[in-house]
């Protein structure tokens, strides 16, 4: 039986960067999903959107997952096919670099990612923030699971 | 020449919602624009979290007025992606049939807004007049005019009868005839094309560095559409041809969408031609297994995705969405360089150029001059004429030649 699509690229990939073996999943057709770590990201994203074909950038996910934050670049090909690739950051250091120089239309997904997790991208260019007010209190993190409304609500519920 | 920043919103008479665009003006053209977002946004990811499957089934529903169907199936082919459901052919083709009516509805607001922004409201007229042959055969069908509530985890809520597909038949006839003279207006009204050609204009090479995607991006020649590329309920199943154009301005999006809406009509009646009997929705837990899924739409306006993880609980671990709207907006900023500010409210469809409001927002300073003072409004009339004098145009000759026949007349 001939491998499928995804069969090949995921071998393919393996045979490339020898220590995402294992580390890649083939969900159902046209869907991938890897995880690498911090020191390999560059290059297995490189890989993807450079050797592989997937250059386009649907979104990026960020999610709590307690000791770390982790980040989903959901990466697209032009036959449907998309691979989510996976690094998780230190919840105590949470920083990471920015790829808006790749693609420009993930700026405001990081952007998204800053405001409501709290991860900071270096390189992120200066611009307004999204989607919160300018008037935000600093460090309030929405989307982290430990985070409470009431964190910024007045203790009577507020409102009318 | 001096550059002058104008805001543009939040809260402005021509916004239909709220946003803000910096714009940079060089004289009447547009040198650079920024925009702030954000001042919509309702927490709906968040909340997500703390409502079970079925709730969020219509919490999502809302993120949308226009395209909320497209949101709800993005989000239940996630789920039952995780939970491991193999939905029934005809709810397939349910979803599908709601989910083409509901394109029917947005391109032809869509064709209307672009009517009006450009003063041409005859248009407007027409074609949301008859886009409520569409928005009645929804109430039929689910109930309601927009957030039709048609899906949930494993199917769809309501089967469809013999006499709505009669109906809806018979007014997707109505529509094609229709829509056939809309065609025949953006390719023959001469006033039309002007208007709209080489306006924002948006390289492909822009739209893909961009991530422009859906209409937006077929019109600069990015040949992708979820339907065909990553095909999702019953699309596999059906015969259509993903409309591109090579204008890449505002006429090309024009010509996109009144494409799309006769490819729909044909595959709306594929599906009611094909639309296999049966059950329409199979059992689903209460309770999601463990895992991720990540699912994608093509709404409207282009791609959306929803990204769902499960815990094994009755509410998702995680919800992201990802409209439409977002992924094209990086690319407005790049459409509105160079063109006019007359240009902006089809260039964002949802500005109006407002002059009184944006002339009364200006302050004009006499810029390099001591004290840089505001300058008065005869005053400037005179730096005016005087400016064009010094370069050879004068009209006082023609201005008293203009009194003296008037004289003439009275």
């Amino acid at each position: 039986m001939s491998a499928t699509k995804e069969e090949e690229i995921s071998g393919r990939l393996s045979a490339q960067f020898p220590f995402l073996a294992g580390q890649v999943k083939i969900q159902r057709a046209r869907r991938l999903w890897v995880e690498t770590s911090p020191e390999n990201f560059d290059a297995v994203f490189n890989g993807l959107v450079e050797k592989f074909g997937f250059n386009s950038l649907c979104t990026i996910t960020g999610l709590d997952e307690g000791e770390y934050f982790g980040l989903l670049y959901h990466l697209a090909k032009e036959d449907g096919t998309v691979a989510s690739l996976k690094v998780r950051v230190a919840r105590h250091n949470p920083k990471w670099k920015s790829i808006g120089n790749k693609f420009p239309g993930g700026i405001i997904y990081e952007r998204e990612i800053a405001d409501l997790l709290g991860v900071q991208f270096e390189g992120l260019p200066p611009g307004p923030r999204y989607p919160l007010t300018d008037n935000w209190p600093a460090g309030q993190y929405p989307l982290r699971k430990d985070w409470q409304n009431t964190n910024v609500l007045p203790k009577n519920g507020g409102g009318a | 020449m001096n550059k002058i920043k104008i805001p543009i919103g939040p809260q402005h008479p021509a916004l239909k919602e709220p946003a803000n665009f910096q714009l940079v003006l060089e004289g009447e053209k547009i040198y650079e624009a920024g925009m702030r977002l954000g001042y919509n946004h309702r927490g709906i990811e968040k909340a997500c979290e703390q409502r079970s499957y079925i709730q969020d089934i219509y919490l999502v529903e809302r993120v949308c007025g226009i395209c909320s169907h497209s949101h709800a199936t993005a989000f239940v082919q996630a789920v039952e992606e995780i939970a491991g459901l193999q939905i029934p052919p005809r709810a397939s083709y349910i979803r599908t049939l709601i989910g083409e009516l509901e394109r029917i509805h947005s391109h032809l607001l869509w064709l209307g807004v672009a009517g009006h922004e450009v003063g041409f409201d005859t248009l407007l007229m027409y074609t949301w007049r008859d886009r409520e042959i569409v928005m009645d055969l929804l109430a039929e069908i689910t109930g309601n005019r927009v957030n039709y509530g048609i899906n949930t985890v494993g199917g769809v809520r309501r089967d469809v009868s013999a006499e709505q597909i009669a109906n809806i038949s018979k007014g997707v006839d109505a529509m094609e005839e229709r829509t056939k003279y809309y065609i025949q207006v953006a390719t023959e009204e001469a006033t039309l094309i002007a208007r709209l050609s080489k306006v924002g204009y948006l390289s492909k090479e822009n739209a893909l560095r961009l991530g422009a995607i859906g209409p937006t991006g077929r019109a600069s020649a990015v040949d992708t559409d979820t339907r065909r590329d990553d095909p999702y309920a019953a699309y596999a199943d059906l015969n259509f041809k993903v409309i591109t154009d090579n204008h890449c301005d505002v006429y090309g999006r024009t010509l996109v969408r009144v494409g799309e809406l006769m490819q729909t009509y044909n595959m709306v009646r594929q599906i009611l031609k094909q639309m296999p009997e049966g059950p329409i929705a199979v059992k689903a837990p209460r309770k999601i297994p463990a895992g991720e899924a990540f699912s994608r739409y093509e709404a409207p306006r282009g791609e959306d995705v929803h990204y769902v993880r499960a815990n094994g609980t009755d509410k998702p671990e995680r919800v992201k969405i990802r409209a439409p709207t977002l992924a094209n907006l990086s690319s407005v900023a790049k459409m509105m360089e160079q063109n006019y500010l007359a240009d902006v409210p089809i260039i964002i469809a949802a500005i109006d150029p407002c002059f009184s409001c944006t002339d009364r927002a200006l302050v004009l300073k006499d810029f390099g001059q001591p004290g840089d003072r505001a300058m008065e409004w005869n005053e400037l009339r005179k730096y005016g004429i005087e400016w064009h004098r010094q370069r050879g145009i004068d009209f006082s000759g023609a201005n008293k030649r203009f009194a003296k026949l008037m004289e003439a007349h009275n």
